[in-house]
């Protein structure tokens, strides 16, 4: 094959050995290459989970018994407000534009997004306004004076964030680092957006584009109508904040109500913004280790747009015990209700897509069949809480944690790490082990069903959640301690995952071009993929163009 | 190293031609849908918050309608529309003078907004300290002030350009998508006008 002499180049200099370390260094700062700040979106969510997930066993260990002392009540605050700020926006949104921003270009054929510098600048003010929230443990109240986090909640309901009630800088850097992250969220979005309409190669039409691809242009077109309300929120707090503004002062007839609204309008989409790349990477890896082609393309689309859709109009059911009237607890039940519809569309054609399938139970695809079935459990509990009475009853208990975290942890976790599994071949050029991964597997969903499945319980016993501690006579004890042990199970399970990524990429087996016979344009190229990823542009002419070089004498491209 | 080793065929090219949106049209747009979601959430407060202020002063004592200004901004909507189609054709002379017509449109409706704000604050003494009212009305206009400075320092930096001579009609499609933003400045403008001066008074 003869290639271009500028690819040529590239290939050359790529190739030399032994750069000086500043020079990779200052390759990597300025790079505009959307693998690389795809890389650097991992690992700076990798960071975040590891700072957020000890965070996470701190309250554990705090909630492990009754009448604990072990953290202080204020200590206490500010672990749930950063754990939950932290998972939200510094590991989850990074991850998932991370992977998107890595496997997009490379799934569409193109050679990068269609605006790199716009991707990096994304990149790095996101990088940014992470480092901004944790710079509030030194200068939260000032230089002068020893410093705090934040610990008005994820949420930071008014009017608990005016001035009065929270001085100093804390909340004014969780404020801030919010807004960022959302500017960065936004420009991310837009060049998704951007990249699949005008990038595509010769022959990918709409109804040829890759599922991922699909699932990614909905969830930034739902990142427009979300992330947006919440970054016009955080500029009323700021006014409220800096220049002594109103909107959520009830002393002078603001609403706290209104923040509560516009919260949740970004809240309840944000979930769906978390989850549509879940549903991502699962419409990839199932088909792949089931050997059948995805069941119902065209359902599978029609479902992640109407999800986008019907998610924008069911925030207020976090809000029932608000008050909302017949009128509005009867809209947001139903639309609540309605979006089951569409989801329940998803998990049926999953199970069809698997359905007399030659199944391989590698590591990826356990990990999904997990997702498949934690999923439709988090959905089922999301119904319970959809119906108003029923969340009258339960409305900020432990139950609604443990609803969330099933559908945080047990859907959206269990997807990225079948996609790590998945695609860190492509990425490295080196296999994961399947021991190590297997033991991660069996680890995590172990403490995973530990941890949230006995976190309903308490729930259900009245124990509130943002609780300090408790009287030992509740019971809620015993429960609780499991959980706790839960915790522990879970962090092995991830120490395994880092174990086994930082060990395949110095002994994993090469994995060549194509490990697992996929279908898909990224395993067209090599791995890991040249900076150019292809040195001729790609023409396709099905869904799976891999799979029609691979059998020419029964290509997709004849049942179109 | 070796390169991407097993590229999908050529396949037999299907007969229509292979055309794409541009990509800076599909960007802009994105961002427009993004900036609409954050002045509605602005516009809904103000809505939300009408006539909820504790104390005075209230809209009807104090706001003037700004006719000049609105008239300004709009016919610069306009102008810059003559200012495409010229670029389009080549006409870079007809080009410049539109632009530069455009920004000065531009900058006479942020003058007529200075001046607002100071009679405001200066001699009816309303800030966004005093009530609901200034609090809700300072912010909605000045974010849209805002988005206003923004596509101003596009628009100038274009007839910078322009006025060196390094814009030509190679450019127009760069051009079509700061338009576009300036044509969203423009529309939003008639939302926060009928909200502030029309229904909220």
């Amino acid at each position: 094959m003869t290639t271009t002499p500028a690819v040529q180049a590239i290939d050359e200099t790529t190739a030399q050995r032994g750069r000086p370390p500043l020079n990779v260094v200052y390759e990597w700062i300025t790079t505009v290459d959307h693998k690389k700040i795809g890389l650097m979106y991992i690992v700076y969510a990798l960071i975040f989970l590891v700072v957020a997930g000890f965070e996470a066993i701190l309250i554990r260990i705090q909630l492990a018994v009754p009448n604990n002392h072990f953290v202080s009540p204020q200590v206490f605050n500010q672990l749930f407000t950063m754990h939950g700020t932290t998972m939200v926006f510094f590991m989850g949104m990074p991850l998932l534009f991370g992977i998107g921003n890595y496997l997009i270009p490379i799934m569409i054929g193109a050679r990068d997004m269609a605006f790199p510098r716009l991707n990096a600048f994304s990149f790095w003010i996101s990088a940014f306004a992470g480092l901004l929230l944790y710079f509030s443990y030194l200068g939260g109240s000032g230089l002068y004076a020893a410093g705090s986090a934040p610990d008005v909640g994820w949420f930071a309901y008014a009017p608990l964030t005016a001035k009065v009630f929270s001085p100093g800088h804390s909340t004014d850097y969780w404020n801030l680092s919010i807004f960022l992250s959302g500017v960065g969220s936004i420009g991310t979005a837009l060049n998704i957006v951007s990249t699949i309409l005008c990038m595509r190669c010769k022959g990918m039409k709409m109804n040829r584009l890759p599922l991922l691809a699909w699932l990614y242009l909905v969830m930034s077109g739902l990142v427009f109508v979300t992330i947006s309300p919440l970054t016009a929120a955080q500029i009323m707090l700021a006014i409220d904040r800096y220049l002594g503004a109103h909107f959520f002062d009830t002393q002078a007839g603001g609403s706290a109500v209104l923040w509560f609204h516009f919260f949740w309008i970004f809240g309840h989409p944000e979930v769906y913004v978390l989850v549509l790349p879940a549903f991502a990477f699962v419409n990839e890896i199932v088909p792949v280790f089931s050997r059948k082609a995805i069941f119902g393309y065209p359902a599978m689309v029609a479902a992640s747009v109407g999800i986008g859709f019907i998610s924008t109009t069911v925030w207020a059911h976090h809000m029932f015990t608000v008050g909302l009237g017949p009128a509005g607890n009867t809209f947001f039940v139903f639309s609540t209700m309605v979006i089951s519809v569409p989801t329940g569309i998803k998990i049926f054609n999953w199970l069809a897509t698997m359905w007399g399938g030659r199944i391989v139970f590698a590591t990826p695809m356990i990990f999904c069949i997990g997702f498949l079935f934690q999923f439709l459990v988090a959905g089922l509990t999301g119904i319970m809480l959809g119906a108003a009475p029923f969340d009258w009853q339960l409305g900020n208990s432990y139950f609604v944690v443990a609803h969330f975290h099933y559908v945080l942890v047990g859907a959206i976790v269990m997807a990225v790490f079948a996609a790590f599994y998945y695609w860190y071949p492509k990425v490295t050029g080196r296999m994961m082990s399947e021991t190590l991964g297997k033991w991660h597997f069996w680890l995590f969903v172990i403490g995973f069903h530990l941890t949230f499945d006995f976190m309903h319980i308490p729930g259900l016993l009245g124990m509130p959640r943002r609780i300090y501690t408790y009287e030992a006579s509740r019971g809620w004890g015993t429960l609780n301690l499991i959980v706790g042990i839960g915790a522990l199970f879970q962090a092995a399970g991830v120490l395994c995952l880092v174990y086994n990524m930082v060990r395949s990429y110095y002994q994993g087996e090469e994995a060549g071009n194509d490990p697992w016979d996929a279908w898909t344009l990224e395993w067209a190229t090599s791995s890991p993929p040249p900076s150019y990823n292809f040195a001729v542009e790609p023409t396709v002419t099905s869904a799976r163009p891999l799979w029609d070089l691979k059998h020419p004498e029964d290509p997709d491209s004849e049942y179109e | 190293m070796s390169t991407a080793s097993s590229i999908p065929f050529s396949a037999p090219l299907e007969t229509t031609p292979w055309k794409l949106p541009y990509r800076g049209t599909v960007g802009m747009a994105c961002l427009i849908v993004a900036e609409s979601a954050i002045f509605l959430i602005f516009v809904v407060a103000y809505i939300y918050y009408i006539g909820k202020s504790l104390s005075g002063p209230t809209p009807a004592q104090v706001l003037e309608v700004p006719i000049f200004g609105t008239i300004c901004l709009l016919s610069s909507s306009i102008t810059i529309h003559f200012a495409e189609a010229a670029l389009r054709k080549s006409n870079l002379r007809v080009f410049t003078t539109y632009l530069a017509g455009t920004v000065l449109l531009g900058l006479i409706f942020l003058m007529s907004t200075a001046q607002e704000w100071y009679r405001l604050i200066f001699e009816k003494g309303l800030t966004v300290r005093t009530n609901l009212f200034g609090t809700t009305y300072y912010s909605l206009v000045g974010l849209h002030a805002s988005h206003v400075i923004v596509g101003l320092i596009m628009l100038s930096l274009v007839l910078i350009f322009s006025l060196a001579g390094r814009v030509t009609e190679e450019h127009s499609q760069k051009v079509e998508t700061i338009a576009l933003y300036w044509h969203f400045v423009d529309a939003v403008w008639v939302v926060v006008f009928l909200t502030v001066y029309v229904f909220g008074r």
